[in-house]
């Protein structure tokens, strides 16, 4: 399947992912209405930029082959689908126990604590350019593609 | 106010924040390496200080709701047309230093562009235009000495078999060459781009002084390796890794003037390449300790064609100045296969600001001068004419070829295709756009990938332009305009410039 790939050389650390992503989940899909006023009501990026000296890398769910937070989730929120390999994450069945936040090896996974819940990366689902962020990287530091595991 | 030096309160640019777009996401902060953008705890917002501005517009580029401009300071000097404020800037900023000027880039002064001055021929009824669309078009060009004759000889059967020996020649697959930027003054990243670029549009690029990485090794059929004063990094690897060497004696940015790498800049990487030790300043003298005649020249071209058993051709960069044509003359018949001019307008990464705005030539005069030299004394097929400096569209290389030049070195021209935006900074070892630094986590922002694609596109889009130029002239290959300068008119230059230029006046 087709994944997001965080290129730790290339990451300049200009955080355009993060708002990219934030702009994508938003109602209004308007930067500047996402930032100032639907942040504050709970809106929260899926990505997320680590930085530590020289080194910088935006990460985000990986859908990993095998997720450690599938088989951890209590409330079956969490699932793998078979056919498209996204990591599903159903928001009414989860019962915002954070037990995936623990399981995620990647930290990819935040808390909504607005709502008691999780957020995590869909793969901007549905959004014809694909992921958001990719279209948003400004160095090609995120590169969504297939590769051999 | 508390008091500030004068020369930081005079300031050239003004970030100006439109606050109904500025949502405070900090972007502007962390492109802005000289700390121009910051975060106001008291205000709680994105700030900024107008007096660290480069007008480098990494900030406007990078701002995602489009909320920055940068404008040009408009502090009222009272006006004087003699003292000109930038004249009283640059007195403020050495009456505090008392230092020479430096500056990077091509010269900003208002010098003469011939290339505007200048115009080419079209076709019409009875020699019909070519459509590069449907016919081919031939812009392969061969860089180096070419025989004065060549015998062939017929078998029995009459078919011809060439019996002259060829000198080794350099094949372009378009007459635009990448101009020689070292690695030190532009990072590894960026050489690596425009190694890759090379190979893909299958012309050269130039290493500069300082050396060829190993890892570049690979790419050495389409780089051309530099020998200058200092000698930083060459050995007999080296010599042999590139399909070509030039000599470099001058650079038309700043003619007569050496080159220093400060030792902040020599990281590990580099001082392996350079051959010093890290951290040492790469001090290149202005001339080479070993020439001091022309006969000296033609010593070091035949010591470096004996290092490399004949099988490369020799160039020889000079500068663009007073009697070039005389000095290219003497350079050719010292043996070298290639004379590369570089013209005033060339850039660097860092120059003393007088002599990069005073000293030399354009590269239009000195070209059109140096090819018709080496017509009248019969030498013009012993070398192949590169001319540089400050090349910055297709139509003036096109212009550059019917003046007599085989091809053209662009160096500005390939920086700003990969984000320069020409502020002049290169010196202070913080460009903004990853380009004249080493800082690691600056020089990122330069992902090799995406800058040979880009160094790709403007060559490629260069290329066709010169194709659809020549069809518009009725040729259809780039060997039929070289130093045709029947196909060049000139407008509003005085007789001396036309004389020079070898060209008729529009109307003519």
């Amino acid at each position: 399947m087709k994944r997001i790939y965080p290129d730790r050389d290339m990451c300049i650390g200009c955080g355009l992912c993060v708002l990219g992503c934030l702009a994508a989940h938003s109602k209004s899909h308007d930067l500047v209405l996402a930032y100032k006023e639907e942040r504050a009501k709970g809106l929260v990026s899926r990505k997320r930029l680590i930085e530590a000296d020289e080194v910088c890398v935006a990460i985000s769910c990986r859908h990993c082959e095998e997720p450690e937070c599938v088989p951890v989730c209590i409330s079956g929120a969490l699932s793998k689908d078979e056919k498209t390999g996204i990591t599903v994450y159903d928001a009414d069945k989860c019962v915002g126990c954070w037990t995936c936040i623990m399981a995620c090896p990647y930290g990819a996974i935040q808390r909504d604590k607005y709502n008691n819940k999780i957020i995590k990366c869909d793969l901007c689902a549905g959004r014809e350019s694909g992921p958001a962020c990719v279209e948003a990287c400004s160095n090609r530091a995120l590169k969504y593609e297939e590769r051999q595991s | 106010m508390l008091f500030r030096k004068f020369a930081s309160t005079f300031h050239e640019f003004r970030i100006v924040r439109d606050p109904d777009l500025c949502i405070d996401c900090k972007v502007c902060i962390i492109q802005c390496p000289y700390e121009a953008h910051f975060w106001d705890d008291a205000r709680d917002k994105v700030s900024h200080d107008n007096r660290k501005c480069v007008g480098c517009h990494r900030c406007a580029a990078m701002c995602p709701t489009a909320a920055l401009t940068i404008k040009l300071n408009e502090l009222d000097f009272r006006p004087n047309a003699t003292w000109r404020p930038e004249f009283a800037r640059n007195i403020y900023n050495q009456a505090e230093s008392g230092g020479v000027l430096l500056a990077g880039m091509g010269s900003p002064v208002d010098i003469p562009v011939y290339w505007d001055r200048l115009l080419l021929d079209a076709s019409q009824v009875t020699n019909p235009s070519i459509d590069p669309l449907r016919e081919p078009m031939e812009l392969k060009t061969f860089l180096g000495s070419k025989p004065d004759r060549l015998e062939v000889k017929f078998d029995e059967d009459g078919n011809p078999a060439l019996q002259t020996e060829q000198t080794p020649q350099i094949e372009l697959a378009t007459p635009i060459t990448f101009a020689g930027m070292s690695f030190g003054a532009i990072n590894f990243n960026l050489h690596a781009a425009m190694a890759m670029a090379a190979k893909e549009l299958g012309i050269v690029y130039n290493t500069g002084e300082g050396g060829l990485h190993k890892s570049l090794y690979e790419y050495g059929q389409w780089t051309i390796v530099q020998v200058a004063s200092g000698r930083f990094g060459v050995h007999s690897d080296y010599l042999n890794a590139g399909v070509g060497i030039e000599i470099k004696v001058g650079q038309g940015a700043k003619p007569g003037i050496g080159g220093h790498l400060p030792g902040e800049k020599i990281n590990g990487k580099i001082s392996e390449t350079r051959m010093i030790p890290p951290g040492s300043d790469a001090i290149s003298p202005a001339p080479h300790h070993d020439i001091y005649s022309i006969e000296d020249l033609l010593q070091l071209i035949f010591a470096l064609k004996e290092a490399t058993e004949y099988r490369v051709p020799i160039a020889v960069k000079i500068a663009a100045v007073h009697n070039v044509a005389a000095i290219a003359s003497g350079v050719v018949r010292a043996g070298a296969d290639i004379l590369t001019i570089d013209g005033m307008k060339g850039g660097t990464g860092a120059a003393p600001a007088m002599t990069r705005d005073n000293v030399g030539i354009p590269i239009e005069l000195a070209l059109a001068s140096v090819d018709q030299r080496l017509r009248d004394e019969g030498i013009r097929s012993k070398a192949s004419i590169i001319a540089g400096g400050g090349f910055r569209c297709s139509g003036d290389v096109i212009k550059a070829i019917a003046l007599g030049a085989d091809a053209v070195n662009i160096g500005t021209a390939a920086l700003v295709a990969v984000g320069c935006t020409l502020c002049g900074r290169c010196y202070t070892g913080k460009c903004p756009w990853g380009i004249a630094t080493n800082d690691k986590k600056l020089a990122k922002r330069q992902n090799p990938e995406v800058a040979a694609e880009r160094l790709v596109n403007l060559v490629r889009g260069w290329s066709h332009e010169i194709e659809e130029m020549l069809g518009g002239m009725g040729l259809n290959s780039i060997e039929s305009l070289r130093g045709n300068r029947d196909k060049l008119r000139a407008v509003g230059l005085t007789e001396a410039e036309m004389q020079i230029l070898g060209v008729k006046h529009a109307g003519r």
